[in-house]
């Protein structure tokens, strides 16, 4: 991936299996919503490809949603606007603990409420594939914890036998680690993938991530060196995306 | 008995207020109104290309609005430069090729202030037709397109996401706006098309709980706006389209003041 001649992104293979949470971390500027947004189809890659299983339904939650005030909307509406069955608004807004605001104005949640509203909406659409872009930005604690349990419990919640997977995108590890399959972590490039216990053990990620202390230490990255990618991605589950 | 020019004036700027108000809407939840500057300056370019080359006004208009749009898109997404001095420089610089452009073409005489500013006084029956044709052709059009539209105004991304086509999208909605502009020059003129978007659309977002009573509410206020305007004009003898602004613009601080206390 290419912005002005200055490579973003390169030598990037991600893949998303059904069933599948797959977590995204990187140092700010690594590239993970450039990613996000050439996974979601909202930016063309300079080069490389996506693919995926034909009639995906994807939901989408934004990292931020900026609301214009100059709409009057209310939550209930703003769900309608998937054009979903009318009785989906509440069970999606029960779903996410955020009943109480559906007949509010949509600028007047907090930044958790909205969050949640998001994610709601996300799930309206009945989606195979759940893009998270830091989902829990803004939230306290106990709620990131709680919205954590949620996407979780969306993954296993079987729908027709079919485990609806998970791309979320996080700047911090440790609150994902517990539900994730796969952490991906990227710095342009991916540094190091796998499972969360692996990857916190992987000299990139410590470089990354861990020992300020470390920071003035010689610089020794290899740009080349994708062979350390511990997990194997075989091409299992027909929902894949590649680049 | 109402005198017929008066009857057409009237009618005239209704027909106006009423499509410029869902259009207005959307310039206001999109932050379009610059957009619509420019589409609305470069309308004079397309008089005058009409004049020159000697074919129907309004289909000049409208097709220099969408060329001045795609020139707008083709820059933007390169990217080089911010939208605000794109806009700036070619709503400014169509106009006055516009004006020059004119100014070449000795053999045709044209009232360039009834362009600028609009003659509401001088509606004939054709541009009520024009009016009238135009505004149910936007009316249906925005009323089939409602839901993916809205959808796209909150959040371009997300609507595009779940499958909505907003690049078509965004293309009907400037060819919308190119035709209210082109049916709306001679009746408020170029320089004040958009005022007549936003003000009321601007007055209705704190009156209203829901994007459908937004247009509606501006609707009124437009139609209101044109009234007092028209009778200021008639009675005060002040020119017709600025009188029609003032008013609206009357109409916003008074809810402004209200909604306060």
């Amino acid at each position: 991936m290419k912005f002005q001649n200055k490579e973003v992104l390169t030598g990037i293979n991600l893949q998303v299996n059904p069933g599948e949470i797959v977590t995204l971390i990187g140092p700010n500027g690594a590239g993970k919503t450039t990613l996000v947004r050439v996974a979601l189809g909202l930016q063309a890659p300079s080069s490389g490809q996506r693919l995926i299983r034909k009639g995906l339904r994807i939901g989408y939650m934004p990292q931020k949603l900026h609301i214009d005030d100059s709409m009057p909307l209310t939550v209930n509406r703003f769900l309608e606007l998937t054009g979903c069955r009318l009785t989906a608004v509440p069970d999606a807004l029960g779903r996410t603990g955020v009943s109480h605001v559906r007949h509010s104005p949509l600028q007047s949640l907090s930044g958790g409420e909205l969050q949640r509203v998001l994610l709601a909406r996300a799930l309206l659409h009945k989606p195979h594939l759940l893009v998270l872009d830091e989902p829990v930005q803004g939230v306290d604690v106990t709620g990131q914890k709680e919205l954590y349990q949620l996407i979780t419990d969306i993954r296993n919640a079987s729908r027709n036998r079919e485990h609806c997977a998970v791309l979320m995108v996080s700047h911090d590890l440790h609150l994902v680690m517990a539900s994730t399959d796969k952490v991906i972590c990227i710095n342009q490039h991916i540094c190091c993938s796998g499972h969360p216990h692996q990857v916190k053990q992987h000299p990139e990620y410590l470089r990354l991530f861990g020992g300020e202390s470390d920071e003035l230490a010689v610089y020794t990255h290899h740009h080349d060196h994708h062979g350390v990618d511990g997990h194997i991605l075989k091409p299992q589950g027909p929902v894949s995306e590649g680049k | 008995m109402m005198p017929d020019i008066l009857l057409h004036a009237l009618l005239a700027g209704y027909g106006v207020a009423l499509l410029a108000a869902p259009l207005g809407c959307f310039v206001v939840w999109r932050r379009m109104a610059y957009f619509g500057d420019t589409l609305s300056h470069s309308a004079l370019l397309g008089v005058s290309l009409g004049l020159i080359l000697d074919i129907n006004i309004n289909l000049a208009v409208i097709a220099c609005s969408l060329m001045v749009a795609a020139i707008l898109v083709s820059f933007q997404e390169k990217q080089r430069m911010a939208t605000d001095t794109l806009l700036g420089i070619l709503a400014h610089s169509s106009l006055s090729i516009g004006l020059v452009a004119v100014s070449f073409a000795d053999k045709i005489r044209v009232d360039l202030m009834s362009y600028l500013f609009g003659d509401l006084l001088a509606t004939g029956l054709s541009d009520l037709y024009w009016i009238y044709a135009g505004g149910a052709l936007v009316v249906v059009t925005l009323a089939w397109l409602w839901k993916p539209l809205l959808s796209m105004s909150v959040h371009a991304e997300l609507a595009q996401v779940e499958g909505i086509p907003v690049r078509k999208l965004r293309l009907t909605l400037t060819l919308l706006m190119a035709l209210v502009i082109a049916v709306a020059m001679k009746i408020v003129g170029v320089l004040l098309i958009t005022s007549l978007m936003i003000i009321p659309a601007a007055t209705a977002q704190r009156l209203s709980r829901t994007p459908e009573q937004m247009v509606v509410v501006s609707a009124l206020l437009g139609i209101l706006g044109v009234s007092k305007g028209l009778a200021a004009s008639w009675y005060l003898d002040t020119p017709a389209a600025p009188s029609v602004v003032v008013a609206s613009f009357l109409l916003f601080i008074i809810t402004r003041l209200i909604k306060r206390t």
